[in-house]
C-alpha cells in the first residue's frame, strides 16, 4: 500500500478551499494591487514554462479587470502545475523508502494506484496558494518579508528536505519524529513567512487538512503503514502546515509577480 | 540598548577596517583564501568516491565458512558485520602471484630476455593449476568441480573470444594472450606487441584486458623493454564456485612446494569480500533530480539579483563557489575531526547549499554597490560591509540558533547534518568575508574604470557647450558661469591625454606587464632545465645511477629501513629474507655476497647492479645474480586494480556484482628463477636483431664495480667519495638555484619591497612606478601641455577653472585658456602704451623708494621730503578739474586742493602712526590732530557719490573721485597724446594675483591693486592708494581684500555697474566722455572701491591671507593670526600660540583653521570660537604648505617631508619623504589625491595609504627645476609653474578612480 500523507494535505485544503473561492475572486484584484505596490520585477519561471499568455502584452488599461482575471487563472494554473509536480515527487519519496530494487515497478506502482493524488494535491495547491495573498489584503498589511523568487525557492527546498527527513531518516519514536518535524515546520515559518496572517493559515490548513484525512483513512479510502495519531501518522499536521507556509509563499509571489508584466510591456 | 548599540558599532567598525583591508590588498587575500580552502579541502582525498565504491569487509581464512543466506541468523554474533554479507559470494578469487627473473643476469642479455622466459613459464603453471587434483578418503577432487564455470562471452565481445576463457574453468593468465599455447608464444616475434595490442588508444578508466590477464597493473607487471628490476611479475587468477578449504590448502601448498618462495611474508590470514553497489535507477533519482532543480533555481534567482557590477556571471561563479568550497571545507574539516559522513552525500548536499544560502553575498553585493559610486573602490566595499554589518551577524546567529535547536533533536542524521551545516556556516561567513569580498572589490574597480572609459568618449562627442545632465564629479563642463562674457570652445583633442586606442593600450599592457620578456625568461630557464636533465651525460644518468646505487630506497622491493651500516646481526631477519637460487654453480659467489654483507654493504644486499664476480668458476661473462623479494606492498596487489577490475571482468560473461560481493582469498606467492640457459633457449630469433644487450651504458660502472681485489674497505671509501660527490653536487646546484632565483626575483619585481607605502622614494626617472599590486599607470599617458610664452620665471599664477593667469617676473600676466592651453590675452609689461598716465607712472616711480624704506621699517621723514620735492608737477593736474567744487564740500575745497597732494605723499607716514580709521570724527580735526588725511582709500574708478560720502571724509571722496576721474580721462588722453611714460613700472613687479570672472586682479609691489579684464586685456580699475606692496589678495565675489608688506589689510568693494551707471559718468566728465567711451564699450563698469583699511593689521608683513566662510584669516610675521569678518572687516580674533612666522595658512567652510609657522608647528583653530584645537610639531624648518582634505592635513615643509595628519585627532598618519629641495608645492585633487611638485616633475599620490600613484615629468632636460607652484583646476588639471613654463597636466588617474 503506497504512502499518500503528502498527497492528502493538499486535498484537505482543496475541499476548504472550494468553499472559498467565491470569496477570493473578488479580493484577488486587491490582492494584485497590492502586489504591483511592492515592485518586484522578477518574473517566475514556472510562468514561461506554463503559460505563455503570461507574455502576451496587454493592449489596453481598459482591459484591466480582464487582465486580472487572466492572471487569476495563469496563477491557480502555475499553482496546481507546482502542487500536482511536488505531490508526483514526495509521494514517490515516500514510496522509495520501502521500494528501491525495481525502479520500473516503483513508476507503474506509483501511476496506477493514485492517479487522483496529483490531481488533488494541485488544486489545494492552486486554493492555498490564492488564499494567502487575498487573507492578506484582507487583513491590510501587505507581506513584504523577503520578497522575492530567491526566498521562495529556499522554502520549497526545506519544505522538500522536511518530507525527506520524514521518509528517510530513522528516528527513534514517533514523538521524537513529531516534534523535530513541529520544530522544523515552525522555523519554516520563521525564516520564509513570519506574518500572523501565514501562522494562522497554516494552522488551519493544517487542522482541517488532518480532519479530513482522518475521515478519509476512516472511510477506507488509504490507509497508512503504521498509523499512532487515531488513523494517521503523528507528524502529518507538521508537514500540512509547512506545505501550506510553502505554497502560500508561492502564491504571495506569484501575486506580486504578474501584475507587473503589463508595466514591462 | 546601549549595550546593542555599542556592540553594533563596534561590529559595523570592524566591518569597516576589515573593507578596507581586503580591498586594498585583493591578491594575497584571494590566494590566502585558495590556500585555506586546499588545505581543508585535503582530508577529502582520503575519502573515496562516492557513489559505486566497493565496500570491503574481511574475515580470516581459519575457520571461514560462507555466511548462511538468512540475515537474522548472523545478527547477534557480530555487530560490525555488514548487512550485505549476506549468502556466498559471486565467486571466489584465488590468485596465484608469480614473481620471476632470470638468475644470474648475463650482461649480453637482451632486454627483451628479462620477461621472455619468465612469461614462457606460465603455461607450465597454468598447466599445473589446472591438473591439479586432491586425492583424500572421498576420492579425487579437480579443479574443475570447484572452479566457476563460465559460458559464452557476451555477444559485443568477439575481438576478445580468443584471449578470454569461454566454456570452463574462469581461469586467467598471461598466457592467454597466445591462446595457453607455448608454441604460439614460442613464435611470437614481439611479446610487448601482443601484450599491448588490446590497449585502448586513448585515457583508459576501467580494467584493460592486459590488467585482466595480468591481474595486476600493468606498470608493476614489469613486462616492458626498461625494466631494470628484471623481476618480472603476473597473476594467474583463478574464479571458484565453492570454497573448498582442503583443496585450495592443497592447491598452495603443492605450488609452494614447486616453486619456493622462502622471503615471502605476505600474510596468508583475510578473506576480502568485496561489495559492489547497486547501479542507480532513474526512479529513485526523481527526488534527488528535483530537489537539485529547486537548488539551481534558487541559485538562478539569487545570483540574477547581482547587478550594477561589472561582470555579473562572474560574480555569481563567485558566489556559488564560495558557497560550495565551503561545503567541502565543511566536510573536509568534519573529516579531519574525525566525523566521517554516513549520510548520503548526494542527497543531503542540496540542503546544505540552502541552509547555507547565498543571501549575505547579495546582500553585500548590493550594499556595496548602493554606495557613493565617486567614492573610492576601497571605502565603497568598507563603507558596504559595514553597512551591512549588523543585520549579517543578526542573520548568522539565528542560523547557528536554529542550527543548534536542530541539533538537540537527538536524532543522529539530524545532529551530522547540524554539524555539517555549523561548520558550513562558519566557513561559508569566513570565505564571504574574505573570498567574495576581495571578488567584489575587484570587480567593482574593473567596473569602474570599465564605466568611466565608456563615457567618457561619448561626452568627448558632444558639442562643448552643451549642459551635460549628469552631474559627475569627473565631468568636464566647459560652462562654469554664466557670467562670463565668453564661452571657450574645448577642444576635442584635450582628451587625448585621457583616452588610448585600444592597440596601445594592448602595447601598453604588453610593455607593463613586461610579458614577452618574462615569458622568454621562463621559456629559457625551462630549456636549460631540460637540457640539463635530459643530456645522456647530464644530470638524470648521473642521479639515477648515484640513487640506484646509494639508496636501498630506490628499488621499491626492498623494505623501508636500510640496515644501518656496518654492523648486520646475524640473525637479521632480512639475511634469512634474501634468499639465493638453488643453482649450485653460484654457491660460491652466494659466499661472496654475504660476506660483503656482514661487512656493512647494506646497499648492494638486493640491487640487480652490484655486481659479484665469478671469482672460481673461471666465467669469462661477468653475470649478476637477482632475487626475488616480497614485500609490503606486494599484499593484496589486487587493491591497485580500478574497483572496475572484477565487475567489467564479470560483466564480461553478463555475470553482474550489482549489490552483490565477491570474496578474495589470499594470494599464493609463486617465485620463479630461470637460469641463463633457459632464457637463451626461449629467444626468438628475432628478437636478437632487434635488441641490443641491456642498458649498454651501464657496462662501464660494472667493469669499474667488478674490479678484481676490489676489497670492502675500498667499497667503503669510494661510496665516502660518492657521497662527498653527492654533496657537493647539491651544494653547488642550490647555489646556482639561489642565484638564479635572485636573478629572476630583480627581473621580475623592480619594485622596493622593502620600503613599505609610509615612505617612499621618489623613483626615478625611467622606472615605471607601480603599486603594491604590480599596477603601473602607464607613464606616456600623461601628457603634460606646456604653455609657453613667457619670456622669465613665472611668479604668480591664479586660475578659476576656466581661466589661468600667470604673472612672470617682468609683470608680464598672460590669460591662458585651462582647457586647452591658448594664450587668449597678453598683457604686456605695465601699461607703457595704453594705460598708463603720467601721474601713476610717476607716482609709481618715487613711490618705490617708499616702499623699499617701508620694507627696511624705516620711518619715513626722508621720504616726505622726497615726496614734497617731487610733488609739483601734480597739482596743475587736479585743480583743472572743473566739476569738484559742485561737488565737494566747499568749507574745505580749497584744503583739500592743497593739502591733497600732500596727503597723498605722507601717507605712508599717516598709515605707519594711524591706529585704525576713524570715521566719524571730521575731516579738519583729522588734518589737524594728524596732519594727515587719508584720501588713498578711495581710489576707485567712477566711485558714486553717495558711497564716496560714506567713506567719511568729503574732501578725500571728491579726491579720490576727481584722481579717478583724472585716469579714466588720461588713460584715453594718453594713448592720443602719447605722452612719454616715466618707465619706473619695471620694477613694480606684480606680487599677487587673483583671478574670478573674467576679472583679474592683481596686486604690485608698489602697492597698487588693478583689476583687468581677463578677456580683452584691459584696465578696468585701478587703485593705488597703499604705498607697501600688496603681498597677498583675496578676491571672494564682489569683496577683493589685499594684504600688504607692512602689515595692513585693505578691503575693497568691486562693483559692476551697468549703462546706467555708466551714462552718468559719460555725462560728468566732458572731458573724458570721447576718449573713454571705447574702454566701456562692453557695458560694464567696473569700480573698485576701498571700504575699509586695517592699517595695523600685524606688526609685521602678512604673509598668508585666505578667506572662507564668511571669514578672512591672516597670518604674519609677527606670529600672530588675526580672523576678520568679511562683511563688516571686523578684527573677531588675535590668535596667538605660534612662536615663528606664520608661512602657511588653510581655512575651509568648516571654519578650522590650520596654520603653520616658521617653528615647524602646525595648529589647528576654531575659527568659531578662536581657540585652538591642536598644535602639532610638524617639521623641522618651515611649514611651507599647507593644505587640507575632510579627514586629514597635508603639510610639506623644508626638510623635504610631506606630513599627513589626522585632522580630527591631529596625529600624525605618516609622512613622504621627498627629494632634497623639493618644493612647497602641494595640491590636493580629490579628498583622496595629493600632487606633489619634485625635480622637474609632479607625482600623485593616495593620500589614504602614502601611495605613490603616478608621476609625471614635465619637460625633457630640466631636472633640476623644481615645480614650484601647483594649482588644482576645477576639472582634475594641474597646473603647476614650471620656470618660464607653464604645464597643465590633465589627471586622467581621477577618472581611473585611481586604485
Amino acid at each position: 500500500m503506497p504512502r499518500l500523507e503528502n498527497c492528502t494535505w493538499s486535498c484537505s485544503c482543496a475541499a476548504r478551499g472550494r468553499h472559498k473561492a467565491q470569496l477570493e475572486n473578488t479580493t484577488a484584484p486587491l490582492a494584485a494591487k497590492v502586489g504591483e505596490m511592492l515592485s518586484s520585477s522578477v518574473p517566475s519561471p514556472s510562468l514561461t514554462l506554463v503559460g505563455p499568455g503570461a507574455r502576451s502584452p496587454s493592449t489596453s488599461s481598459a482591459s484591466s479587470t480582464l487582465n486580472l482575471s487572466q492572471h487569476l487563472v495563469q496563477r491557480s494554473v502555475v499553482l496546481f502545475v507546482v502542487g500536482a509536480f511536488m505531490a508526483l515527487v514526495l509521494n514517490l519519496l515516500q514510496i522509495q523508502r520501502n521500494v528501491t530494487l525495481f525502479p520500473d515497478e516503483v513508476i507503474s506502482t506509483l501511476f496506477s494506484s493514485a492517479w487522483w493524488v496529483p490531481l488533488c494535491c494541485g488544486m489545494a495547491a492552486a486554493v492555498v496558494g490564492l488564499l494567502y495573498p487575498c487573507i492578506d489584503s484582507h487583513l491590510g498589511e501587505p507581506h513584504k518579508f523577503k520578497r522575492e523568487w530567491a526566498s521562495v525557492m529556499r522554502c520549497i527546498a526545506v519544505f522538500v528536505g522536511i518530507n525527506h527527513a520524514s521518509a528517510k531518516l530513522d528516528f527513534a519514536n514517533n514523538v521524537q519524529l513529531s516534534l523535530t518535524l513541529a520544530a522544523l515546520s515552525l522555523g519554516l515559518w520563521w525564516t520564509f513567512d513570519r506574518s500572523r496572517s501565514g501562522l494562522g493559515l497554516g494552522i488551519t490548513i493544517a487542522f482541517v487538512a488532518t480532519l479530513i484525512t482522518q475521515f478519509l483513512v476512516y472511510n477506507g479510502v488509504y490507509q497508512y503503514t503504521s498509523p499512532d495519531f487515531l488513523y494517521i501518522r503523528s507528524w502529518l499536521p507538521c508537514i500540512f502546515f509547512s506545505g501550506g507556509v510553502t505554497v502560500g509563499n508561492i502564491g504571495r509571489q506569484l501575486a506580486m509577480g504578474i501584475p507587473e508584466k503589463p508595466h514591462n510591456d | 540598548m546601549t549595550l546593542t548599540e555599542r556592540l553594533r558599532e563596534r561590529i559595523s567598525r570592524a566591518f569597516y577596517n576589515h573593507g578596507l583591508l581586503c580591498a586594498s590588498y585583493p591578491i594575497p587575500i584571494i590566494l590566502f583564501t585558495g590556500l585555506c580552502i586546499l588545505a581543508c579541502c585535503y582530508p577529502l582525498l582520503k575519502l573515496p568516491l562516492p557513489g559505486t565504491g566497493p565496500v570491503e569487509y574481511s574475515t580470516p581464512v581459519k575457520d571461514y565458512s560462507p555466511p548462511s543466506p538468512a540475515a537474522g541468523l548472523q545478527r547477534g554474533d557480530l555487530g560490525e558485520r555488514p548487512d550485505w554479507y549476506v549468502g556466498a559470494p559471486v565467486a571466489y578469487i584465488q590468485q596465484i602471484f608469480v614473481k620471476a627473473t632470470v638468475s644470474p643476469w648475463q650482461k649480453n642479455f637482451l632486454a627483451v630476455d628479462v620477461f621472455r622466459s619468465p612469461l614462457s613459464r606460465v603455461f607450465q603453471l597454468v598447466e599445473e593449476i589446472r591438473n591439479h587434483a586432491l586425492r583424500d578418503s572421498s576420492g579425487v577432487k579437480s579443479l574443475e568441480e570447484v572452479c566457476l564455470q563460465v559460458t559464452d562471452l557476451l555477444p559485443g565481445l568477439k575481438k576478445l573470444r580468443n584471449l578470454l576463457p569461454e566454456h570452463g574453468c574462469l581461469l586467467l593468465s598471461p598466457g592467454n594472450f597466445w591462446q595457453n599455447d607455448r608454441e604460439r608464444f614460442n613464435a611470437d616475434p614481439d611479446i610487448i606487441k601482443t601484450i599491448h595490442q588490446h590497449e585502448p588508444k586513448t585515457l583508459q578508466t576501467s580494467a584493460t584486458l592486459k590488467d585482466l590477464l595480468f591481474g595486476l597493473p600493468g606498470k608493476y607487471s614489469g613486462v616492458n623493454l626498461y625494466n631494470r628490476k628484471r623481476v618480472v611479475s603476473y597473476t594467474v587468477t583463478l574464479g571458484l564456485r565453492r570454497y573448498d578449504s582442503r583443496f585450495l590448502s592443497s592447491l598452495r601448498s603443492r605450488l609452494k612446494l614447486l616453486h619456493p618462495s622462502p622471503n615471502c611474508t605476505l600474510r596468508e590470514e583475510n578473506i576480502v569480500h568485496v561489495h559492489f553497489k547497486e547501479e542507480i535507477g532513474i526512479a529513485e533519482l526523481i527526488p534527488l533530480v528535483t530537489t537539485y532543480i529547486i537548488l539551481f533555481a534558487y541559485i538562478y534567482f539569487s545570483t540574477r539579483k547581482i547587478d550594477m557590477v561589472k561582470s555579473k556571471w562572474g560574480l555569481a561563479l563567485a558566489a556559488v563557489v564560495t558557497v560550495l568550497s565551503s561545503l567541502l571545507m565543511s566536510v573536509g574539516l568534519c573529516t579531519l575531526f574525525g566525523l566521517t559522513p554516513t549520510l548520503n552525500g548526494g542527497e543531503i548536499f542540496p540542503y546544505l547549499v540552502v541552509v547555507i544560502g547565498l543571501e549575505n553575498v547579495l546582500v553585500l553585493t548590493k550594499s556595496v554597490v548602493s554606495t557613493p559610486v565617486d567614492l573610492e573602490v576601497k571605502l565603497r566595499i568598507a563603507q558596504g560591509l559595514s553597512n551591512e554589518s549588523w543585520s549579517i551577524m543578526k542573520n548568522m546567529a539565528t542560523e547557528l540558533g536554529i542550527i543548534l535547536i536542530g541539533y538537540f533533536t537527538l536524532v543522529p542524521a539530524i545532529q551530522e547534518f547540524c554539524l555539517f551545516a555549523v561548520v558550513g556556516l562558519v566557513s561559508d561567513f569566513f570565505l564571504q568575508m574574505f573570498f567574495f569580498t576581495t571578488v567584489l572589490s575587484i570587480d567593482i574597480r574593473r567596473m569602474e574604470l570599465a564605466d568611466l572609459n565608456k563615457r567618457l568618449p561619448a561626452e568627448a562627442c558632444m558639442p562643448p557647450a552643451k549642459p551635460v545632465s549628469r552631474s559627475q564629479r569627473y565631468e568636464r563642463q566647459p560652462a562654469m558661469r554664466p557670467a562670463t562674457p565668453h564661452t571657450i570652445t574645448l577642444q576635442p583633442s584635450s582628451f587625448r591625454n585621457l583616452r588610448l586606442p585600444k592597440r596601445l593600450c594592448v602595447i601598453y599592457f604588453f610593455a607593463r606587464t613586461r610579458l614577452a620578456q618574462r615569458l622568454i625568461m621562463a621559456g629559457t630557464v625551462i630549456w636549460i632545465g631540460i637540457l640539463v636533465y635530459t643530456d645522456p651525460a647530464g644530470l638524470r644518468t648521473y642521479l639515477t645511477s648515484q640513487v640506484t646505487e646509494q639508496s636501498p630506497l630506490g628499488e621499491a622491493v626492498l623494505p623501508p629501513m636500510p640496515v644501518p651500516g656496518g654492523v648486520l646481526p646475524a640473525g637479521d631477519p632480512k639475511i634469512d629474507l634474501s634468499v639465493f637460487p638453488s643453482d649450485p654453480i653460484q654457491l660460491s659467489e652466494n659466499q661472496t655476497q654475504q660476506r660483503e654483507q656482514k661487512l656493512g654493504l647494506e646497499t648492494n644486499q638486493h640491487t640487480w647492479a652490484q655486481g659479484t664476480e665469478g671469482k672460481g668458476n673461471g666465467q669469462t661473462e661477468l653475470g649478476t645474480e637477482a632475487e626475488v623479494t616480497w614485500g609490503a606492498e606486494d599484499e593484496e596487489i589486487w587493491r591497485k586494480l580500478s574497483f572496475r577490475h572484477w565487475p567489467s571482468l564479470f560483466g564480461y560473461y553478463n555475470i553482474t556484482l550489482a549489490k552483490r560481493y565477491i570474496s578474495i582469498l589470499p594470494a599464493i606467492p609463486v617465485t620463479l628463477y630461470l637460469n641463463p640457459q633457459e632464457a637463451l633457449e626461449v629467444r626468438h630469433p628475432q628478437e636478437v636483431n632487434r635488441y641490443h644487450p641491456f642498458l649498454l651504458p651501464s657496462r662501464g660502472k660494472l667493469d669499474t664495480e667488478a674490479q678484481p681485489g676490489q676489497t670492502s674497505s675500498k667499497l667503503q671509501g669510494h661510496q665516502d667519495v660518492t657521497l662527498y660527490k653527492v654533496a657537493a653536487l647539491g651544494l653547488a646546484s642550490g647555489i646556482i638555484l639561489v642565484l638564479l632565483l635572485f636573478c629572476l626575483y630583480r627581473v621580475f619585481c623592480p619594485k622596493n619591497y622593502g620600503q613599505n607605502g609610509l615612505s617612499h622614494s621618489r623613483r626615478k626617472r625611467g622606472d615605471l612606478p607601480c603599486d603594491d599590486y604590480g599596477y603601473s599607470p602607464p607613464e606616456t599617458e600623461i601628457v603634460p601641455l606646456v604653455l609657453r610664452g613667457h619670456l622669465m620665471d613665472i611668479e604668480c599664477l591664479a586660475s578659476d577653472g576656466m581661466l589661468l593667469v600667470s604673472c612672470c617676473l617682468v609683470g608680464q600676466i598672460r590669460v591662458w585658456d585651462a582647457q586647452t592651453g591658448d594664450c587668449l590675452t597678453v598683457i604686456p609689461k605695465p601699461r607703457l602704451r595704453r594705460d598708463s598716465s603720467c601721474i601713476f607712472d610717476y607716482q609709481e616711480s618715487w613711490d618705490h623708494s617708499p616702499d623699499g624704506k617701508n620694507a627696511l621699517d624705516d620711518p619715513l621723514e626722508t621720504s616726505h621730503q622726497l615726496k614734497r620735492m617731487l610733488s609739483p608737477p601734480q597739482p596743475p593736474l587736479f585743480c583743472d578739474q572743473p566739476d569738484l567744487t559742485s561737488l565737494i564740500d566747499t568749507n574745505f575745497s580749497e584744503q583739500a586742493k592743497v593739502a591733497e597732494s600732500e596727503t597723498r605723499l605722507r601717507s605712508v607716514a599717516g598709515r605707519q602712526k594711524e591706529t585704525g580709521y576713524d570715521f566719524s570724527s571730521l575731516v579738519g580735526k583729522v588734518y589737524e590732530e594728524h596732519g594727515t588725511s587719508n584720501c588713498r582709500s578711495f581710489a576707485s574708478l567712477s566711485a558714486p557719490h553717495g558711497q564716496a560720502v560714506f567713506c567719511g571724509t568729503e574732501e578725500g571722496g571728491c579726491g579720490s573721485r576727481r584722481r579717478s576721474l583724472g585716469d579714466e580721462s588720461l588713460m584715453g588722453f594718453d594713448k592720443s597724446s602719447s605722452l612719454p611714460s616715466w618707465g619706473g613700472d619695471l620694477e613694480s613687479s606684480v606680487w599677487s594675483l587673483e583671478l574670478q570672472g573674467n576679472l583679474i586682479v592683481a596686486g604690485r609691489s608698489n602697492g597698487r591693486l588693478e583689476v583687468w579684464d581677463a578677456i580683452e586685456g584691459t584696465l578696468r580699475s585701478s587703485n593705488d592708494e597703499g604705498q607697501s606692496g600688496i603681498t597677498a589678495l583675496v578676491f571672494l565675489n564682489n569683496r577683493i581684500v589685499a594684504a600688504r608688506l607692512n602689515g595692513s589689510l585693505d578691503f575693497f568693494s568691486l562693483e559692476t555697474h551697468t549703462s546706467l551707471n555708466h551714462l552718468q559718468f559719460r555725462g560728468a566728465p566732458s572731458r573724458s566722455s570721447i576718449p573713454s567711451s571705447p574702454v566701456f564699450s562692453s557695458g560694464d563698469v567696473v569700480s573698485c572701491q576701498l571700504t575699509h583699511t586695517v592699517s595695523c593689521a600685524h606688526q609685521k608683513p602678512i604673509t598668508a591671507l585666505k578667506a572662507a566662510a564668511g571669514r578672512l584669516v591672516t597670518g604674519s610675521q609677527d606670529h600672530t593670526l588675526r580672523v576678520f569678518r568679511l562683511e563688516d572687516s571686523c578684527c573677531l580674533f588675535t590668535l596667538q600660540g605660534h612662536s615663528g612666522a606664520i608661512t602657511a595658512v588653510y581655512m575651509d567652510q568648516t571654519m578650522v583653521l590650520a596654520s603653520g609657522g616658521q617653528d615647524g608647528a602646525i595648529c589647528l583653530w576654531d575659527v568659531l570660537t578662536g581657540s585652538k584645537v591642536s598644535h602639532m610639531y610638524a617639521h623641522r624648518g618651515d611649514v611651507t604648505s599647507l593644505t587640507c582634505t575632510a579627514s586629514c592635513i597635508i603639510s610639506s615643509g623644508l626638510d623635504d617631508v610631506i606630513s599627513i595628519w589626522d585632522r580630527s585627532s591631529g596625529i600624525k598618519l605618516y609622512s613622504i619623504q621627498q627629494e632634497l629641495g623639493c618644493g612647497a608645492s602641494l595640491g590636493v585633487i580629490s579628498d583622496n589625491l595629493l600632487v606633489t611638485g619634485g625635480q622637474g616633475c609632479v607625482s600623485f599620490w593616495d593620500i589614504g595609504y602614502g601611495d605613490l600613484l603616478q608621476t609625471v615629468y614635465l619637460g625633457k632636460s630640466n631636472e633640476s627645476q623644481p615645480a614650484r607652484q601647483i594649482l588644482v583646476l576645477e576639472n582634475a588639471a594641474i597646473v603647476c609653474n614650471f620656470g618660464s613654463e607653464l604645464s597643465l597636466v590633465y589627471v586622467p588617474s581621477v577618472l581611473e578612480k585611481l586604485d
